[in-house]
């Protein structure tokens, strides 16, 4: 392999590939090596550029008021939610369908798990005029309507996949299994920090976008860094990209935030674990190219992971997130499907943001360690959160949540949607 | 018998999933392949995460993990197994790499994680080579050095997309035969016999190991044109798992299945070997 990028993270990463997409991955890490490391040809000028013009870069870093008064603690939030698309998605999507394009490819292909990282590909498809299709989980189809609707109305085609259990980990394989038989005309444009190098290492860089700026915004608000970034974790992109420019300052804590889902143990035997939280209790194996920290049983068969939000839920995790957890420079840490919901409804009432289910995890941590967070805390606000009202609704009248507006209502009018 | 002398003559490589659709059945169908011709059994430990494998083997990985099958459980599969010709062992990494070994077992350390404990216990069970779709000769040096202290050989597979230096690593790490794959994408039976067949075994024309080529073949005839276009061995998965499937489907009598595996083992053996008959002979320079 070429020389600047071994795509190695302390024992983790590498390329655990069939060999025929070996060729694909070989042309892929040249070119995210002259591109986007060297600049060749201006591409970063261009996606910088793109990602102004087009994305609305770059988002604000807010004083959230409210918060700050909560918690007595001075909250900023950073708005990926105000990035076009609605998550930060669309800093990776845009990146990779223009270097396709750089390298002379004719189609993209992409999973989806909440349909966000499926959504900014189709958007940055049709921008960048690239034919794209997209795979998605048939659980996840049915419980993101609202952006399968927006990924067919930008011209993509959805192909649902029914392997497992139908979320993101069976959309990644299937995608893989496209790749393999179109590699000559075709990129995969992965959706997080994961799969084999150069991805891990090449979305990182499209993310890092976000720490670029949260770190200048920070400096001009308050004249120093802040002491805690915080942000969801499923596969680890707005994670990874909210940290980048901060791993270097030790003065700055970084919090990991995954998906508790219902319970942190795990059922062997149904090979079930009823969490996400890779980070926090998976063990180092190899998935989908990489190894990483999965969710496992003892043979090393990967499980069927769960979250209330679909974005997070997914067994395995980037594995440069990975390997910051473990020589402890990022705190890996979990928060439930309870407490992720609360944090919805909290920030959706007192700084009027309604933010996804998976950044709601980020809020739920907070709430839980007002405290000990130090004086002046980033929340990576990772998406908005009109794509889950459904689900919320749904997981709200099932729970009996004193901060939830009253749902009847809900019920009443929107009788038809449930 | 070593690995590469079953190709003396043209080799049928058949696959199976094992546990696929449970123990009992699997195994008769295993042996049914044998009786049928077969000269190395390549039998998949089935992975949850199959990123190789098409629609047929995908779901009959899934029937036998259903069913049961797990790493302890496919060694005793293959101690069970009553047959001569030698057994290769298709499967992914991450199965590899977490075998730690039945605990109490004695010898290496306990809990030790990585390819050596998989590849000894597979040397226990008499188990000649293994097949790691997903992984690449650069990842492979540790279960390299596993195979050679335990005696295993490594095959590995050479796809349309190869060329250049990674044509020399694997090279450099192959051992038994080598796995040519016939045409980009995921396994799975085919009609058509691809062209890019005779440009991927020209590449590897002048290598030492045998060369088995694989991916959509599903006739004696497919079998013959591959065998006379030069190939020491065939490879067959998804045609055979197929009849499986239907057996389930139908719900057959596993003997019916067996019987009907046997004699599509015999077409394609008999094709391996008309194709040899076709060959041009070798031209005296
Ligand atoms: C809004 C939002 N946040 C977070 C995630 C999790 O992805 P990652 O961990 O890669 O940032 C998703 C995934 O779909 C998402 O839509």
């Amino acid at each position: 392999m070429s020389s600047k990028t071994d795509g190695k993270f302390g024992e983790y990463g590498g390329q655990y590939v069939p060999e025929a997409l070996m060729p694909a991955i070989e042309e892929l890490t040249d070119a995210y090596e002259r591109y986007v490391l060297d600049n060749e040809d201006g591409f970063m000028d261009e996606f910088r550029r793109r990602m102004r013009e087009f994305g609305g870069r770059p988002t604000p870093l807010q004083p959230a008021e409210q918060l700050s008064a909560r918690y007595d603690t001075d909250v900023y939030l950073k708005r990926e939610d105000l990035l076009h698309g609605g998550a930060h998605k669309l800093n990776n999507a845009l990146g990779q369908v223009l270097l396709a394009k750089y390298m002379g490819k004719e189609r993209i292909i992409a999973e989806t798990g909440a349909g966000q990282h499926g959504t900014a590909t189709a958007m940055a498809g049709a921008h960048l005029d690239m034919p794209c299709e997209i795979y998605m989980g048939e659980t996840d189809i049915a419980r993101q309507r609202p952006n399968v609707f927006r990924m067919r109305i930008n011209g993509a085609e959805v192909t649902p996949v029914t392997t497992g259990r139908g979320t993101l980990k069976e959309a990644i394989s299937e995608t893989m299994r496209d790749w393999a038989k179109t590699v000559e005309n075709t990129h995969y444009v992965i959706g997080s920090i994961v799969g084999p190098h150069p991805f891990p290492a090449m979305v990182r860089d499209f993310q890092a976008l976000i720490s670029e700026e949260a770190r200048s915004q920070a400096q001009e608000a308050e004249g120093r860094l802040p002491d805690a970034v915080l942000a969801c974790a499923g596969g680890g992109s707005n994670t990874m990209g909210a940290f980048h420019n901060f791993v270097d300052e030790e003065s700055v804590d970084l919090y990991a935030v995954e998906a508790g889902g219902s319970s942190l143990s795990v059922d062997e035997e149904a090979g079930v674990a009823p969490n996400s939280a890779s980070l926090s209790t998976g063990e180092e194996g190899v998935l989908h190219g990489a190894r990483t920290r999965v969710l496992q049983d003892g043979d090393g068969q990967i499980m069927e992971s769960h979250s209330v939000s679909a974005g997070l839920d997914y067994a395995g995790v980037g594995p440069e997130l990975a390997h910051l957890v473990d020589t402890g420079r990022v705190d890996a840490v979990n928060v439930d499907d309870d407490a992720a919901l609360e944090a919805f409804h909290r920030l959706s009432q007192l700084e009027g943001v309604i933010p996804a289910l998976e950044t709601a995890h980020a809020f739920a941590y907070l709430e839980e360690h007002r405290g000990d967070l130090g004086e002046s805390v980033v929340v990576n606000v990772s998406g908005r959160g009109d794509k889950d009202l459904e689900t919320v609704i749904e997981e709200t009248a099932e729970r009996d949540l004193s901060i939830a507006p009253d749902m009847d209502l809900f019920r009443e009018i929107g009788g038809g949607m449930l | 018998m070593t690995l590469s002398d079953a190709f003396d003559e043209p080799a049928f490589v058949p696959y199976l999933v094992a546990g696929d659709p449970d123990f009992g059945s699997s195994l008769s169908y295993v042996e049914a392949l044998e009786r049928g011709g077969a000269d190395v059994i390549e039998l998949g430990l089935p992975f949850s995460e199959p990123i190789a494998e098409g629609p047929t083997i995908q779901e009959g990985i899934v029937r036998a993990l259903s069913a049961g099958m797990a790493t302890e459980r496919y060694f005793e599969f293959v101690e069970r197994l009553d047959v001569d010709v030698p057994i290769v062992c298709m499967t992914y990494y991450n199965l590899i790499y977490q075998y730690t070994g039945t605990s109490g077992d004695a010898g290496g350390a306990a809990g030790e994680r990585g390819p050596r404990p998989f590849v000894e216990r597979a040397a226990g069970a008499g188990i000649a080579g293994l097949v790691v779709p997903d992984l690449p000769p650069e990842e492979a040096s540790p279960l390299r050095a596993a195979c050679d202290e335990f005696g295993l050989d490594l095959v590995f597979i050479v796809a349309p997309t190869t060329r250049g230096d990674r044509l020399d690593r694997m090279r450099e790490q192959v051992s038994g035969y080598v796995y040519v794959q016939a045409r980009l994408g995921t396994t799975g039976a085919r009609d058509d016999v691809s062209e890019q067949t005779d440009a991927s075994l020209e590449r590897v024309g002048d290598w030492e190991v045998p060369k088995a080529v694989g991916f959509g073949i599903k006739t004696g005839e497919h079998a013959e044109r591959i065998v006379a276009a030069g190939a020491d061995g065939v490879i067959v998965g998804s045609a055979l798992v197929d009849i499986v499937a239907e057996g389930v489907a139908e719900d057959r009598d596993p003997a019916d299945v067996a019987a009907e595996l046997a004699a599509k083992a015999e077409e394609l053996k008999a094709g391996a070997l008309a194709g040899a008959k076709q060959r041009t002979p070798p031209e005296h320079t």
